[in-house]
């Protein structure tokens, strides 16, 4: 009798942020490899996914030098592009395209934007923030670049579990916020820890001498949040029901102005 | 500026009423724009068919110290900056455009 050889070839890897499962198809193992390794503690062992994209990908030197970001619903389908990556996804089927080089930043880039297109249309948004969970209760840190992001999480206590050092994960369930744990990780290089919780507080960075905690209101509360929340899509509709989150976010949970020196004991005054 | 000119809120954007401002972000450049008590005066009443004049004359100079000859002039600056940025439509004739008024945050 003839030896029968099961060759089980890996064609696919289904990633689940927040919980929504993307089906990322290849034909190339190497990728899927690459996209189990970078997208390790989020990868849907069961393949069960709610979109499929394929990933077609192109010989390395082909992208272009232009980092700008075109994302733009045209025929039924929304359209993003930049220089390294061209993709589609029809939200109808579920089903979408990716082409790209051999390259985990492209498809991260990929994923983001999906995931803003996906979390406005049931109030949620990624925004450019830190956030741990500690005490069964989720912090954010929002700030731009250089703000102190990845520096609260290094300062974290231990008893802190880290959802990102860069782009917090916010969704709206029953009128509550919560923060869910992303792989979108900064300067930490660390994949946040793929838990869920409802966020106690928004702390909007500033450096100082001496740690101080203001609260802020209002517009004030608006404008700071917004300015931190990721925005891709220039569609009208879009931009409005992530303008509405942010309206309803500030209306119910507190944003407050975190000014901090680098030095662990800001996180005494994080409750 | 035209004394008749006719301003309407553009539909590319978005706009809440929180206490006396209007925050309004542009879907264009995703740009937010701060609209101070007068500023949110005009804007709520850019309907597209009153003359901003008007506007200018029957709801600001009748509840501000200001002269319409001032008023308008700031009216026309304000529109000339809101307009550059996309934020609303001018037009010498009256403008069919109109969207409803910006929803007040409870």
């Amino acid at each position: 009798m003839p030896a029968v050889e099961a060759v089980c070839q890996l064609t696919d890897v289904v990633v689940e942020i927040g919980g929504l499962p993307i089906r990322l198809r290849s034909t190339d193992p190497d990728f899927l490899g690459l996209i189990q390794r970078r997208y390790a503690g989020y990868v849907n062992p069961t393949g069960d996914a709610s979109f499929d994209f394929d990933v077609e990908l192109a010989p390395p030197g082909t992208e272009s030098g232009d980092e700008e970001v075109q994302v733009k619903w045209e025929a039924g389908r929304w359209l993003m592009e930049r220089g390294d990556f061209r993709a589609e996804w029809n939200p109808a089927t579920s089903h979408g395209r990716i082409q790209q080089t051999i390259n985990p930043y492209s498809l991260d880039s990929v994923l983001r934007i999906v995931h803003t297109l996906l979390l406005a249309r049931t109030g949620g948004f990624l925004v450019h923030a830190s956030s741990a969970i500690r005490n069964g209760r989720a912090f954010l840190f929002s700030g731009v670049s250089g703000a102190g992001k990845t520096t609260m999480a290094r300062l974290a206590p231990p008893d802190a579990a880290l959802l990102t050092d860069e782009i917090s994960y916010v969704t709206r369930q029953d009128g509550r916020y919560f923060a869910v744990g992303t792989p979108f990780f900064g300067e930490l290089a660390r994949v946040g820890e793929n838990l869920r919780a409802p966020i106690e507080a928004v702390y909007l960075l500033a450096k100082g001498p001496e740690n101080i905690v203001e609260p802020i209101d209002g517009a004030d509360a608006v404008r700071g949040l917004l300015g931190n929340i990721l925005f891709f899509a220039r569609d009208p509709e879009f931009v409005e029901m992530v303008f509405d989150a942010a309206f309803d976010f500030v209306r119910r949970v507190p944003v407050r102005r975190l000014t901090f020196a680098p030095d662990a004991r800001v996180w005494e005054l994080i409750v | 500026m035209n004394n008749k000119c006719y301003v309407a809120r553009s539909t590319a954007i978005a706009a809440r009423v929180l206490g006396e401002e209007t925050m309004v972000m542009s879907a264009v450049n995703s740009t937010l724009f701060t609209l101070d008590e007068i500023a949110t005066i005009i804007w709520e009443s850019a309907d597209g068919t009153t003359p901003l004049e008007e506007i200018v004359v029957k709801k600001i100079c009748a509840q501000y110290d200001v002269t319409p000859e001032v008023a308008v002039k700031d009216a026309e600056l304000l529109v000339e900056g809101l307009t550059e940025h996309g934020l609303l439509l001018v037009s010498d004739q009256p403008i069919g455009i109109t969207n409803s008024p910006a929803a007040e945050t409870p």
